[in-house]
């Protein structure tokens, strides 16, 4: 029961067929080195050319969005107020909703850490019989590593977003929160589908491969034994959940079995039904620039003879709702736009940071689960700002940026060389008469140096770049004084003389 | 202690101690048209832009035959008697129950369902369990016809929540175009994992 389909575009003959670039992940207990994995990321320059276009693309589109709504400031700071009102009652809207959802006939758990997420679901899958699952994509299990719990103990997952579902066929970590595949290459998930699905190696047309993936799950889909959900929000006031996707998989996990689980980070509650209209409106706006997600679908009690689990996840939530500085981040909503928008994340590629979050946020979250492993990531920014002021909940991102890096320096995280390096500067920074002396040195340095003398292991900064030309006439200092401060003093003289000659007559 | 309480505790601990009201959320809503004409006219702009179709019968033209008119582009044009259409509304006969297990519905070509209302910000149509039967159907099936009163649209979001629908029923959904999906390579596609098609027949109940 098949046509071909109007809008498809036949495949691209210009088809790129460079290798997928592939940074090397930390060993556990290592230090991420989001540098050197971003240079591998670049050593692909048709796919590093592809990645800063997409995301562009997508931060473009958002602002196209915002602009066409004339309250999307008045907006923003409604969204910043309602999160900061729920943090500032989380335990009381906590209870609210718990209580309502089991009035609702769902079974609700909780889960300190992401070893009793895994535990709790495990249990209940195991209570039902439950070999296969359906899921829709959620950055709560990333986090909890779910899917390598549940192969461990022999439960089939399934993804059921595609592009999380390409990252799954892969054996690789989403590298974006929104598009989990966006640093793949069409050529990329032709290759992988062939291998994977048995698709035809050589066409590379999205709708063909699209098409591919959705005639190979729809079967499994149809067979799972229960399905599994995040949640973007939770509604104390009704004790229900909403979950966004553009593919209706999660409507399909959660609909088709009979038994439905939903992973729902404890920072999702919003007090009111109301205030979906302010998310809703911002979400997909800020994320993809579209009005709204395809499918926006409110979950609140279970179906006729089916069952409904909610498990409400802290991991490191409650410890980081604790921070002065910090707890502000528990606001985000998971659009991306931060790092859509962020140089450094285009440039670089989501899985060069090595962690369940990459971009701006992925600065600001890393941090708190392991400080030491995701102590440079902190340092994969220019401050420039631009991800606080796309954040449609106000979070101030690039102020907590720099604030990590001061809990970095305090707790002695740093890095050997930025150490040095920093503590050297500080103390040359802070004489005025050193700081002479020291930029007349590098100066000559500059200019009498062998290269490899002033390019080593020790300069991060001449990696890929070159040191500026030391300037001709030597110092600002030294051309302010052959040039203004004599003439100043003379000037001042001569004003003095004049006031002195007036005196006289 | 058991986990409720430890992580309540834990929160109630830590959560700033801060004077943080909550707003009022505004309805942002005077620049709309206030008749049903502008408002439909809106909806069906908004519903294209997201993928989907506005299809409205002309005069004296049964629903039926709109429908058949409108799917004639993917399902040709006499559709053939083996497409399988389930229908929930009485103005489309079908061919097809929506009853049972949600895998009994895996062959459905098109399934016809009345809208419970729009929004015209988006074009998205609202559908709880009422008008579904079957939740999974709106989603197993390979095109969906939707039917919407135009005295039904609400302007936007804000209205949309303010009519607590999701308050009383179990699953609320909004539906804006067909299932999409731009993960690889930005490209967009419809049809990803749920319907390929999503029209709306302007019919009032």
């Amino acid at each position: 029961m098949s046509t071909p389909d109007p809008q498809a575009t036949i495949q691209s003959a210009k088809a790129t067929r460079e290798a997928q670039p592939r940074p090397a992940k930390a060993a556990d207990g290592k230090r991420v080195d989001h540098a050197k994995s971003a240079k591998q990321f670049l050593n692909a320059p048709e796919h590093a050319k592809s990645h800063d276009t997409r995301v562009w693309a997508m931060r473009t589109k958002r602002d196209k969005q915002a602009h066409a709504i004339e309250e999307w400031e008045e907006l923003r700071e409604l969204a910043s107020q309602i999160k900061t009102h729920t943090l500032a009652h989380l335990d009381t809207y906590l209870e609210q909703f718990a209580d309502n959802a089991e009035a609702n006939g769902v079974h609700v758990h909780w889960a300190k850490d992401a070893a009793e997420h895994n535990r709790i679901v495990h249990e209940i899958f195991t209570d039902h019989g439950v070999k296969s699952v359906i899921k829709s994509k959620s950055m709560l299990m990333e986090e909890c590593g779910f899917r390598h719990y549940m192969d461990g103990v022999g439960i089939e997952i399934v993804e059921t977003d595609l592009g999380e579902r390409i990252q799954q066929l892969d054996g690789e970590d989403p590298s974006h929160i929104v598009v989990p595949p966006v640093h793949k290459m069409r050529s990329d998930v032709a290759q992988l589908f062939a291998e994977k699905l048995g698709s035809d190696p050589d066409n590379d047309d999205a709708h063909y491969l699209a098409g591919a993936q959705r005639d190979a799950t729809r079967p499994l889909i149809l067979e799972a034994d229960a399905g599994m959900t995040g949640a973007n929000f939770a509604v104390a006031e009704t004790g229900g959940f909403v979950v966004c996707t553009n593919e209706g998989n999660a409507d399909l996990s959660a609909n088709v079995p009979n038994l439905h689980v939903a992973s729902i980070g404890i920072e999702k509650l919003v007090p009111r039904v109301e205030d979906m209209g302010v998310f809703i409106r911002l979400l997909s706006r800020s994320a993809l620039g579209s009005p709204i997600t395809q499918y926006t679908s409110h979950f609140r009690a279970p179906k006729d003879g089916g069952e409904m689990h909610v498990v409400l996840v802290d991991n490191g939530r409650s410890k980081r709702l604790g921070m002065d500085k910090f707890w502000s981040s528990l606001k985000c909503i998971r659009c991306g736009a931060c790092m859509n928008t962020c140089p450094v994340y285009r440039r670089s590629g989501g899985l060069s940071y090595g962690a369940t979050y990459a971009g701006p946020l992925g600065l600001i979250l890393n941090p708190s689960f392991d400080l030491h492993r995701y102590s440079n990531l902190p340092f994969a920014s220019t401050l420039n700002g631009s991800c606080t002021n796309v954040c449609p909940v106000k979070i101030n991102i690039h102020e907590q940026i720099f604030g990590w890096r001061q809990v970095l320096a305090e707790e002695g995280h740093l890095p050997w060389t930025k150490k040095t390096a920093l503590t050297a500067a500080g103390k040359v920074l802070a004489s005025p008469k050193g700081y002479r002396a020291a930029i007349k040195a590098t100066n000559s340095a500059l200019k009498h140096l062998p290269r490899w003398a002033l390019y080593n292991r020790m300069n991060a900064w001449g990696e890929g770049r070159d040191m500026p030309n030391p300037p001709e006439n030597g110092t600002f200092h030294d051309w302010y004084r052959r040039n203004r401060l004599n003439k100043s003093a003379q000037a001042s003289n001569q004003a003095n003389n004049q006031t002195d000659n007036g005196g006289d007559a | 202690m058991s986990n409720r309480a430890d992580i309540i505790a834990a929160v109630r601990a830590a959560k700033p101690a801060i004077d943080a009201p909550a707003p009022t959320v505004p309805s942002y809503d005077e620049a709309y048209p206030q008749d049903q004409g502008g408002l439909a006219a809106l909806f069906a702009e908004r519903l294209g832009i997201m993928g989907g179709t506005w299809h409205a019968p002309t005069a004296n033209q049964s629903v039926d035959d709109a429908l058949r008119e409108a799917l004639a582009d993917k399902l040709g044009e006499p559709l053939a008697a083996d497409v399988v259409i389930a229908s929930h509304v009485p103005e489309v006969t079908g061919n097809r129950k929506i009853e049972g297990n949600a895998e009994d519905l895996h062959d459905i070509d098109i399934a016809v369902l009345r809208a419970r209302f729009g929004v015209a910000e988006t074009g998205s149509v609202c559908f709880t369990e009422a008008e579904l039967t079957v939740n999974a159907v709106a989603y197993l099936a390979q095109h969906l016809v939707v039917l919407l009163d135009p005295a039904e649209i609400v302007t936007n979001l804000h209205r949309a929540y303010q009519r607590h629908d999701t308050t009383t029923a179990r699953y609320t959904v909004f539906h804006t175009g067909p299932s999409a999906t731009a993960d690889i390579e930005g490209v967009l596609v419809r049809g990803a994992q749920g319907v390929r098609s999503l029209t709306v027949i302007p019919a009032a109940e």
